[in-house]
């Protein structure tokens, strides 16, 4: 019985090396593939939504092949995906495996929520301090405005 | 101060903008003087602001500075639907500082960050008014011989008045007590509040401007305007309570200004303006000698 057990059928295959996100909110999973730009990878990636999860009922996951992100690269995705865990393997083996954490600075990726900034009108990256990261609160470096959680719009 | 650009009264310091102060006064003292000679000034106006053009280019030229720019976006290749980014590194070809204003919030900063050359903000949109504010603390300073420990009112619109949100930050320095007057529509934005209270300092609120007048050694005065009202008949209401007649100055204290950004329309009646406590048309002019300052600062010739 306990062996059976053990023997679990990976519901998306394993790679040899590269990087793993799980347990990304089922909504978010084509967000953080395009946060990530993993439409315009060479590399594999696999994905699958709607896992189950014991933790949050249904999941995300994403492996992509080959690929390491910088913390600061991969930590925006926190903005969609807080609960995303980030696994880097090395030989099929787990050699690194910690929770994203929200940057200090966001550039790129959301629209300042003021009509009359700068940043809507001409084209310029946004950039954001993060000003409080619980109560999710993006400062823009431009024109000052904050921009919370019920009025986030990824570009 | 050399080269650093000036779009948010926090880029300087408390000390810095001291410093610009003292140098302004030296200009109060002698305003025509020969420093920016060769130099070329710009003064981009994206939307009309011909009061705060024309000082800047009344400082510029008092210190022989030449003045070379537009008064509005539609005389400019931006009609044409040149960038921002184009606009400003064409013209710092031209030019050794760039005063720009421009009706998006946000521009100047990010002028700041392409422009070779440094930038002054005249206003982008709601945001930033930085000169508006030196110039504030220039004429409470002059009037009352200090910026510490005193007794300001704001009387208006505290919600929508950028110059209130910025001479608040910087006087939040200072040991101000903060006296807000206003309709219950048009009360200080929360974020301006927690910045007094973040520097354990105090704040009362009022409707009546009356309240206040006797105990204040500055009456900050702003334009209450119709459109910022949803409700028309509430405006209606409140549009006579926040006029300064000079009957009201009657129990001030005589050492007391009262200030305006200008331009004004109906906020303070013409009576007043004999009255020795009042004192926005010179702080219109004091706005040159601080403009002066900043020129020559940023220039790095003084």
């Amino acid at each position: 019985m306990e062996e059976v057990k053990t023997r679990t059928e990976l519901q998306v295959s394993a790679i040899e090396n590269g990087t793993v996100i799980d347990h990304i909110p089922p909504k978010s999973v084509f967000q953080v593939v395009k946060m990530l730009g993993m439409e315009n990878c060479k590399e594999q990636v696999l994905f699958g939504t709607n896992l189950e999860s014991k933790k949050y009922g249904r999941k995300g996951i994403i492996k992509v092949a080959n690929l390491f992100f910088q913390s600061d690269e991969i930590n925006k995705i926190a903005l969609v995906a807080p609960s995303a865990t980030l696994i880097v393997i090395r030989n099929y083996q787990v050699v690194e495996k910690r929770k994203v954490e929200i940057p200090d600075q966001i550039f790129r990726f959301v629209r300042c929520f003021n009509p009359n900034c700068i940043t809507n009108h001409e084209k310029i990256t946004t950039k954001f301090n993060v000003i409080d990261k619980e109560d999710l609160k993006l400062e823009c470096i431009y024109c000052e405005k904050v921009t919370g959680k019920n009025n986030l719009e990824f570009i | 101060m050399k080269h650093k650009s000036l779009v948010s009264i926090d880029d300087y310091s408390k000390e810095e903008q001291i410093q610009i102060l003292d140098l302004a006064e030296g200009f109060e003292a002698k305003p025509v003087q020969n420093i920016l000679n060769g130099y070329v000034v710009a003064t981009l106006f994206f939307e009309p602001s011909t009061r705060t053009r024309l000082s800047f280019e009344s400082a510029a030229s008092r210190l022989g500075a030449q003045v070379i720019g537009f008064s509005e976006a539609s005389s400019s290749s931006v009609s044409k639907g040149e960038s921002l980014n184009d606009t400003i590194l064409t013209v710092s070809n031209y030019s050794d500082i760039i005063v720009m204003r421009h009706p998006r919030e946000g521009s100047a900063r990010y002028a700041s960050e392409v422009s070779p050359v440094p930038i002054i903000n005249a206003g982008d949109g709601a945001n930033q008014h930085p000169t508006q504010t030196l110039l504030d603390m220039y004429s409470i300073r002059k009037t009352q011989g200090r910026l510490d420990n005193l007794q300001i009112a704001f009387v208006g619109d505290l919600k929508y008045g950028r110059t209130v949100h910025s001479l608040t930050f910087a006087l939040c320095n200072f040991n101000a007590a903060f006296h807000l007057v206003s309709p219950e529509e048009l009360k200080l934005p929360s974020y301006v509040k927690r910045k007094i209270k973040d520097n354990k300092l105090d704040y009362f609120q009022y409707t009546d401007m009356n309240e206040v007048i006797p105990q204040v050694d500055i009456l900050y005065m702003t334009r209450i305007q119709k459109e910022r009202f949803s409700d028309p008949i509430e405006y209606e209401r409140v549009k006579n309570a926040y006029v300064l007649r000079n009957e009201m100055l009657q129990g001030a204290k005589k050492s007391m200004r009262v200030l305006h950004p200008l331009p004004r329309v109906n906020e303070i009646e013409k009576d007043v303006d004999p009255n020795p406590m009042a004192y926005y048309f010179q702080q219109a002019q004091n706005g040159v000698y601080v403009r002066q300052a900043l020129l020559a600062s940023i220039l790095g010739v003084c």
